[in-house]
């Protein structure tokens, strides 16, 4: 299988903060951080924690009060905002693929949006639903309610990846799938992760995901970040009660896990 | 019966008659209904106003509706057909503000996140996702307008509705049924056409 390399971007947050109309407190405060080229980074924490807002700041769903995000050193807000969003993958839990559009139309939409040739379209959907791990022949011509629901959101992810975006947001991607299904998801997006080299920042409130999944974790509280580490640095060394108790229960437990790892780090 | 067999010529002819009075108004009634259903959802204030102005023009009795149009501007069908696409309009916006403010909010989540332009999700999320309710209330509107337009007749737009009136001043119990049951019969025709577009629109 050939998969086409198109590296990743650096994402820089500085002085992030969102405050939404009428909150009395910000959902985001003052966060800084840089999500480097290539690196597979994870925002932990429990809902309303601000990490779905953060995220969202990235492709412009959501604009911040405070603060700048910058790709590549350009700062999005300098971008027109769909033309930014075409060029970020995102994938949500909902998924949202287009009920009345084919697997292929799906995946076909943001190389559409772009002008791409008929012919470079049509390679592009049968590499990604390779690249997932979808046989084209069966699938490129389903419409999305014959798709399980693992299937749908790997669907969702080679939609994402289409335009070959260098940058990755995944908001709770694999919340909404059995055990099962949400472990073979963790080793495909891994996997995914390491033919590419796309920046991914993947969103989640569960902490076996986060330490399986991530080069470094980011764990957030109330609107900040209170810990980025890598999984063995937040285990060995949690920065303070909040996350120690996060991570801490079976902290043991834990690292024996990552010492087996499902997938070769 | 005798006279819808008799006449089958003529109850024919008023039977087109009437499929053109209906299909004009309903036409033109969607043309303004669609873009007053979708800003009603962009803007929430339009949206009330909207949606009380055509449900009180709903509540106005027919006959006087009319008699007030023919004192505006005559007798004839396009008066017929201006009062038909009033009528609508209450019907058909409630279809389309229902049908898209049903549509699945991770679809238009991932519809800008892929970075469509509000009108590229308009057009290609919303719209095919709402179809179904539009549909039906193009389905419950057209029916409406089927058993209105036989007033129509009362100021010479022509129309099944020709039969019931010459019935009545005639004391013909036999055109009345003739021109009931033409009228019946188109309203069912219609309905169950439109059900399929409905069923066929579903995903």
């Amino acid at each position: 299988m050939v998969a086409t390399t198109h590296g990743g971007g650096r994402v820089e947050l500085r002085g992030l903060g969102v405050r939404y109309p009428n909150a009395a407190q910000a959902a985001v405060h003052d966060v800084d951080l840089t999500v480097e080229a290539g690196e597979f980074a994870v925002l932990l924490g429990p809902s309303g924690c601000g990490k779905s807002t953060l995220v969202r700041t990235i492709n412009r769903l959501v604009e911040p009060t405070a603060g700048t995000v910058a790709i590549d050193g350009v700062d999005v807000r300098e971008r027109d905002a769909n033309e930014l969003r075409r060029g970020i993958g995102y994938v949500i839990q909902a998924v949202g693929l287009f009920p009345h559009y084919t697997v292929a139309q799906n995946v076909a939409i943001v190389p559409g949006l772009l002008g791409w040739e008929r012919a470079r379209i049509d390679a592009r959907v049968d590499e990604l639903l390779r690249l997932i791990r979808l046989d084209p022949a069966q699938y490129r011509d389903r419409k999305p309610r014959q798709l399980s629901g693992g299937e749908a959101q790997r669907v969702g992810v080679a939609r994402a990846l289409a335009a070959e975006p260098r940058v990755l947001l995944m908001d709770e991607p694999f919340a909404a799938v059995d055990a099962i299904v949400r472990a073979s998801l963790q080793d495909e997006i891994a996997r995914v992760h390491r033919e590419l080299g796309t920046t991914i920042v993947f969103v989640t409130h569960d902490v076996d995901e986060a330490l399986r999944l991530a080069d470094r974790v980011v764990v957030m509280n109330a609107g900040r970040v209170v810990q980025t580490g890598g999984p063995d640095e937040l285990l060995e060394g949690p920065a303070d009660d909040f996350v120690r108790h996060l991570v801490g229960v079976d902290a043991e437990t834990r690292r024996l896990a990552l010492e087996r790892p499902l997938i070769e780090r | 019966m005798t006279y819808l067999f008799a006449h089958a010529p003529r109850v024919a002819g008023l039977l087109a008659q009437h499929l053109v009075l209906v299909g004009v108004a309903l036409g033109v009634a969607l043309v303004i209904a669609v873009p007053l259903g979708v800003f009603a959802t962009r803007n929430a204030r339009a949206g009330a106003v909207i949606l009380a102005v055509t449900g009180t023009i709903y509540t106005i009795p027919s006959l006087a509706l009319l008699a007030l149009l023919v004192a505006a501007i005559g007798l004839g069908p396009l008066t017929a057909i201006i009062a038909l696409v009033a009528y609508a309009q209450m019907i058909l916006v409630r279809g389309v503000v229902a049908g898209l403010r049903g549509v699945d909010a991770a679809l238009i989540e991932a519809a800008r996140g892929l970075g469509l332009t509000a009108r590229q999700t308009l057009l290609r999320v919303e719209f095919p996702a709402a179809l179904a309710v539009i549909l039906g209330g193009v389905r419950v509107a057209t029916v409406s307008l089927v058993a209105l337009a036989t007033v129509a007749a009362w100021i010479n737009a022509g129309g099944l509705g020709v039969l019931l009136f010459e019935g009545i001043g005639t004391d013909n119990p036999d055109k009345i049924v003739a021109g009931a049951l033409a009228a019946a019969a188109l309203a069912i025709a219609a309905d169950l056409l439109l059900r399929g577009a409905e069923r066929a629109a579903r995903v």
